[in-house]
């Protein structure tokens, strides 16, 4: 079981490493920010062995409660940051907001 | 304990197994989407309906319990994260990611040791259980604080110059790393005191801290690019200790790039990512720029907003050089309108946009689109550089070292060799600024001091609204 994770992870490498390889410039903080929330899955672990612990301590239950907090606001904030930097992206056919308060 | 665990996920049914793989597929298929603007906005959101299918996958396991600490651990974290990613500042975004990275790899950490606790010392588990599981706990850990010093610095809270032990650092920062992996060798061959897991972590964090403190701000957008890899590459290994294949593949695509995303951005500085960690930059640089300034000094053209507006009013091209002090004056709405009256007066605004201008790449993209500026008239450095011969006025908003001639000229500069625009090639320079003071990497700039260069000091967001201003009124 070990032997074949060693090769999903070593094969996932290899995905990650060419859908990555051909982001433009222009989309590497969107980027970083989307795969930054992907990394939240670590959300799952903490789910995973708080609920599938029987004896947990106290301390432990603490420790995972807050590790599932940390994960959640790693997904969560993680994509909707991506997605509010994307939204500015989109071509807009007539550019809205020329004369905002800003002309001050 | 822990080979419970494992065996419950086994055979808990090949549905869960199922959703994972769609998971997976979902990540995988969303992040292409994000190599193209079309594509991006639901490449991210595809990306998001794949992780609230892992989610309820791991729902679907058998024999789940606590459910009343998972959910309101749930609850509480999404009720944090999403006023700070709705509120956060376009502008902030780079201190945010940081903070939202380190998190996670908090959350890896802590993991880790949970299941060291449970597992009384990981007695009795199998290696292959035991590694990743101490690689996660180093690596989560060394993430969490290298990210927060990271998000201090970029928010300010500490100073962006480099603080450190000078050359004891790299001997102090070794010695911490040996006792981190000197515990985790001791915990893996069988010690399960509670001081060992402790020491690992609390050698870890001062590692964290102390390799991320020396940085100069100027490499903060590299390190936190780093640590982003970091920490999927530790959620990667939590993934190989409780054998789940979603965790596996996100982190490691995570991994693999973050580690692309880090070279991308130190082969765009001509950096090194090893002599990034070295750190000292900011500092070290500093002095051998100011040395050089002091042959120049005195010879800055100071220039007003009323003669900037004449000299870029009768311009055929104007090229606008955005930087962080765009970034920090919260200018982008200001330059926009600027562009527009110069548009008005048949005068060409194209924008050059530095791959490492602001704190990280693309920073400037976000910025410019936010104050809808069309997407054809920015113009990355390859495509711009031979414009500036025919440029009439290069509007230089708060850049500094990315337009500095030294990096072509002088190799006594420490950031000789880094590509840079060639705003100093135009016919007139006019440079943003809101002092004299040396940009974040604490060189002084040569173009300040070159003959076609003006300077107009000030916030630049009322610098160009004064200008926009005298334009009108022309």
């Amino acid at each position: 079981m070990f032997i074949t994770n060693v090769a999903i992870l070593v094969l996932a490498g290899f995905v990650g490493y060419a859908v990555i390889s051909k982001v433009p410039n222009t989309l590497h903080t969107p980027l970083m920010s989307g795969t930054n929330a992907i990394h939240g899955i670590v959300v799952l672990g903490g789910i995973i062995v708080l609920g599938l612990g029987e004896d947990l301590s106290g301390l432990d239950k603490g420790l995972l409660v807050v590790a599932i907090i940390f994960g959640t606001i790693n997904v969560v904030g993680g994509f909707l940051v991506t997605d509010r930097m994307l939204e500015m992206f989109k071509s807009k056919p007539a550019p809205p907001k020329q004369d905002d308060e800003e002309q001050a | 304990m822990s080979t419970v665990l494992a065996t419950s996920f086994i055979h808990s049914g090949d549905l869960i197994a199922v959703l994972y793989i769609i998971a997976f597929s979902l990540f995988i298929y969303g992040l292409s989407g994000l190599t193209g603007p079309r594509t991006a906005v639901r490449g991210n959101r595809i990306a998001a309906v794949g992780m609230g299918i892992a989610l309820l996958a791991s729902f679907l396991i058998e024999g789940m319990g606590n459910w009343t600490l998972i959910i309101i651990a749930l609850i509480i974290g999404t009720i944090i994260g999403i006023p700070s990613a709705r509120s956060v500042k376009m502008t902030a975004v780079p201190q945010m990611v940081a903070l939202f990275n380190g998190v996670g790899g908090g959350a890896v950490a802590l993991i880790a040791w949970a299941e060291f606790n449970d597992s009384a010392g990981f007695a009795g588990e199998p290696l292959t259980f035991v590694i990743p599981s101490l690689f996660a706990a180093i690596v989560g850990s060394v993430s969490f604080w290298g990210s927060n010093i990271a998000f201090a610095k970029l928010q300010e809270i500490l100073p962006g110059h480099p603080i450190g032990a000078g050359r004891l650092q790299q001997p102090l920062n070794l010695l911490l790393l040996l006792i981190a992996v000197g515990s985790a060798v001791a915990i893996a061959s069988g010690e399960t005191a509670t001081i060992y897991i402790l020491v690992l972590l609390v050698a870890s964090a001062l590692l964290g801290l102390f390799v991320v403190l020396p940085i100069g701000g100027a490499d903060m957008p590299v390190v936190i690019s780093l640590l982003n890899a970091f920490t999927g590459l530790s959620a990667a290994a939590t993934g190989l200790a409780l054998n789940n294949t979603a965790l596996i593949v996100a982190g490691m695509i995570v991994g693999a790039s973050g580690t692309i995303l880090t070279r991308l951005m130190a082969d765009a500085m001509n950096r090194s990512i090893p002599s990034i960690i070295a750190g000292g930059f900011g500092g070290g640089g500093g002095e051998a720029g100011a040395e050089g300034a002091g042959e120049h000094g005195g010879t800055v053209r100071a220039t007003s907003a009323a003669d900037a507006a004449i000299q870029m009013a009768f311009a055929r091209q104007v090229v606008i050089v955005p930087g962080y002090g765009m970034a920090v004056a919260q200018a982008q709405h200001a330059v926009r309108e600027l562009a527009t009256e110069l548009e008005k007066r048949n005068v060409e605004v194209k924008y050059a946009i530095h791959p490492v201008a602001g704190r990280m790449p693309g920073h400037m993209n976000v910025l410019l689109a936010e104050a809808d500026v069309p997407y054809d008239q920015l113009k990355e450095m390859d495509e711009i550089n031979p414009e500036f011969s025919r440029t009439d006025v290069a509007l230089v908003i708060g850049a500094n070292d990315v337009t500095n001639p030294a990096a072509n000229t002088n190799s006594e500069s420490p950031i000789y060799g880094m590509p840079i625009l060639n705003v100093n090639e135009s016919k007139s320079v006019i440079v943003l600024k809101r002092s004299m003071n040396p940009g974040f990497a604490g060189i002084e700039n040569e173009l300040y001091f070159e003959p076609m260069t003006s300077m107009l000091f000030g916030d630049a967001k009322s610098s160009v609204a004064e200008i926009t201003a005298e334009l009108t009124a022309l």
